[in-house]
């Protein structure tokens, strides 16, 4: 056990951190808060800028574009990412989780002609997973491919597809062989856009916003080549995935939550409640610390996964604690602010007396969705009671 | 970084599970709490061959020279067999005071003895008020004399050393010394006996500052949440095997969600305790700045884990948890006694709350 930075680790952290200092935007902060629509451009150009130097997807292996960065390197950069508050890259999903899943699985001509065009942005990606009766039970969808004159027909529909707006391509799970069971008969492929047949329409949420889109696919032609990994073997290709999903995304939310429970003291402490300071309260003070001791045990079970993976060689069941601890710790996280904001806690932004321009009111709905998306805190009980314990499937 | 252990680490670990299950199976647990003190020289002789009872004692008293992180390792399995006695109170705790506080002379007679498995100590820190904030202490010792009571003391039956927390300092009675009286209480920890100890001018050495005493205190409260982690992971284990036999409606109950996500739950506090205990230990070990802080947090969150996963597998056995022949029950009174030693979750929050809200305070004003 030794907590300290290695030699390799610090030179990798003091590289990026040097070319962070002349590279990254110092305008973000103007465009953070436009919808991402119009962002969108500017995302792009920065993860160029980050393509260019070798930046964009330091976890891949060197071979494809990335630097082999072991999993606490990958750490260091996401920690100095949030150090400079860089803006995200565009391209969020094909780096962090369909280049990954198209690297394992992919043929040689798959790689070279999708891999770069991740890296560099020029083609962004979304993830066709869930379905209206698909849901926590994602093995029983329901959309088909049919082959056709060496082509697949795809007919059906998605639904909480993230940058489906401006998705180029889509990694999407289709049901190949209706009579195999449910969980044989899938298959993944890799579909473009813009072919006809396909159309996206937002799907609003109860924050008012669309981060997600519903996709209908009416006779889309889909290519036998762009099938990934093997026709009916599409599960253990989604499920790679969806590892990689649970997985490396916690690791990039501690540092969201160091700085949440920071600002949250900070709030506290200028926060007037019944005639004192809100930290000065007995029982704020209990729950504030009882969220600072749990925002730090998260970022202690991230770095003994981490430990477990290098000697694994791959993300586990155990992504799904990460994702159990973190989403439902995001929900008291929330629920404390509101209760140190009183009722300045729900005023949203544009309101001139909102506080931290109505961070917080959306946060609160915001979070509700945390332990939905990604797997339900039910579904990673179910993995962890199975996978983990080698309790007998309940399902 | 590497949060693993290392080779080293997992022989020390493997083998004292191995020790541990031979030398202190669930029946030999029964036989020792059904006596006075829970204690008996037989076991105790092994223990000091394995060299475990001067773990972090340094080699030139006859210790293994090893670290806090070695420590909590050995804790974490006597923890997972329940190891009854005064083991924890002699080398966890008063060892470790022993080893921050005195003079040399002092310290190599009490550690050499303790590593040969010559003698025990405990420490009496409590008294009525039952504050584990040294300010809030009353006893004060005059002329090298001691007058007043301790309760909650561990294992004071059997220790040669008394350290006695007061005012003006740490102080060690020994167990022949005139006006000492040590009682039972009757604790719900059958494995781990409490006394009150009380003393009419008693003598007394001192052995330093009372401020000298809070590291010692540090690396016994995360040695305790080692320990606390042990029996933790053995009730996870009981449960899930039991949900995996056990059968009602015709199926094992692990297959009902009610059940296994409980066991989930436990696995998942098991886990969080385990890593908030590792590093606790690890920035004791390396002074770290944010040392105070893991205990903690360490502290805080397993007093309330503990508990909680006692309480599913109780509830996961059915009518067969509520029996005295199971052994859950066991684990969950020493879990209970646990909780409140060094300070329950409530006083670690206020003690975290004091390091990270009230010193943003200061450091703010500063900036």
């Amino acid at each position: 056990m030794d907590l300290n930075l290695t030699s390799e680790e610090l030179a990798f952290r003091e590289e990026f951190r040097a070319w962070l200092e002349s590279n990254v935007p110092k305008d973000w902060s103007t465009w953070r808060e436009k919808p991402l629509e119009d962002a969108f451009s500017y995302l792009r150009a920065w993860q160029r800028k980050l393509y260019e130097s070798g930046w964009a997807a330091v976890s891949w292996p060197r071979e494809y574009g990335g630097r082999s960065a072991t999993l606490m390197q990958q750490a260091i950069f996401w920690e100095e990412m949030s150090r400079v508050e860089a803006p995200p890259m565009a391209n969020a999903l094909g780096l962090g989780l369909i280049g990954p899943t198209i690297i394992a699985y992919g043929t040689p001509q798959q790689k070279a002609r999708f891999i770069p065009k991740i890296l560099s942005a020029e083609e962004i990606w979304c993830q066709g997973f869930s379905e209206p009766n698909a849901g926590s039970d994602l093995a029983a969808l329901q959309t088909e491919a049919r082959l056709n004159n060496g082509k697949y027909i795809v007919n059906g529909q998605k639904v909480w597809t993230s940058y489906g707006w401006v998705g180029d391509w889509c990694e999407l799970v289709v049901r190949t062989d209706s009579a195999a069971a449910k969980h044989k008969g899938l298959t993944v492929l890799l579909v473009d856009m813009k072919s006809a047949g396909v159309e996206v329409r937002p799907l609003r949420q109860m924050t008012g916003e669309s981060e997600f889109n519903e996709i209908f696919f009416r006779d889309v032609h889909v290519p036998v080549e762009n099938v990934l990994g093997s026709v009916n073997d599409g599960w253990n290709v989604a499920v790679s995935t969806l590892m990689h999903e649970r997985g490396a995304y916690g690791a990039r939310l501690i540092l969201t939550f160091k700085r949440n429970i920071h600002r949250m003291i900070e709030l506290a402490r200028n926060t007037q409640r019944n005639g004192r300071p809100a930290a000065h309260d007995p029982v704020l003070r209990q729950k504030l610390a009882q969220c600072y001791a749990e925002v730090e045990i998260m970022r202690l079970n991230q770095l003994r996964a981490f430990s477990r993976i290098t000697a694994t060689g791959a993300p586990g069941p155990e992504g799904s604690i990460q994702k159990l601890f973190w989403s439902e710790l995001n929900q008291r996280l929330q629920q404390l602010t509101q209760e140190l904001l009183g009722p300045f806690g729900q005023l949203a932004a544009g309101d001139e007396n909102a506080v931290d321009r109505g961070v917080w009111s959306y946060g609160y709905l915001r979070s509700r969705g945390n332990t939905i998306e990604a797997g339900t805190s039910e579904v990673q009980r179910n993995i962890i009671g199975h996978f983990v314990l080698g309790l007998p499937r309940s399902y | 970084m590497e949060f693993g252990l290392n080779e080293s680490q997992e022989i020390l670990r493997d083998s004292a599970r191995q020790f541990f299950a031979g030398e202190c199976p669930m029946s030999e647990v029964r036989r020792l709490m059904e006596t006075d003190t829970a204690f008996e020289q037989t076991l105790w002789t092994k223990l000091a061959e394995q060299g475990y009872t001067g773990i972090t004692f340094p080699e030139a008293v006859g210790g293994a020279g090893l670290g806090c992180v070695e420590l909590i390792l050995l804790m974490e399995e006597a923890g997972r067999a329940l190891l009854p006695g005064p083991f924890f109170s002699t080398v966890a705790l008063a060892g470790s005071i022993f080893q921050s506080i005195g003079a040399a002379a002092q310290r190599k007679e009490y550690l050499a003895a303790i590593a040969r498995g010559e003698a025990r100590g405990t420490v009496a820190f409590l008294e009525r008020e039952a504050s584990w904030n040294p300010t809030d202490l009353r006893i004060v010792a005059k002329n090298d004399k001691l007058t007043g009571e301790k309760l909650f003391a561990t294992d004071a039956a059997v220790a040669d050393w008394i350290l006695v927390a007061a005012q003006n300092g740490v102080f060690v009675v020994r167990k022949e010394a005139p006006g000492l009286r040590v009682t039972p209480m009757l604790g719900m920890d059958l494995t781990r006996k409490l006394y009150k100890v009380q003393f009419e001018n008693t003598p007394a050495d001192q052995l330093g500052e009372l401020s000298a005493i809070s590291k010692g205190l540090d690396i016994a409260t995360v040695a305790l949440c080692a320990e606390a982690v042990g029996g933790m992971q053995r009730v996870l284990d009981l449960s899930v095997e039991y949900a995996k036999t056990r059968k009602q409606f015709g199926k094992p109950i692990g297959m009902f969600q009610a059940v296994q996500h409980q066991c989930a739950d436990m696995y998942l506090e098991t886990e969080s305790t385990r890593s908030a205990v590792y590093y606790a230990a690890w920035a004791l070990q390396h002074e770290s700045p944010d040392a105070a802080a893991a205990v903690s947090i360490a502290k805080l969150y397993t007093s309330d884990a503990s508990r909680t996963v006692g309480n599913r597998a109780i509830q996961i056995h059915g009518g067969m948890g509520f029996t005295w022949e199971n052994d859950i029950h066991l684990y969950y009174r020493r879990a209970k006694s646990s909780e409140t030693m060094f300070g329950d979750a409530t006083f670690h929050r206020e003690r975290l709350a004091t390091l990270v809200i009230d010193a943003a305070v200061t450091s703010a004003q500063h900036a």
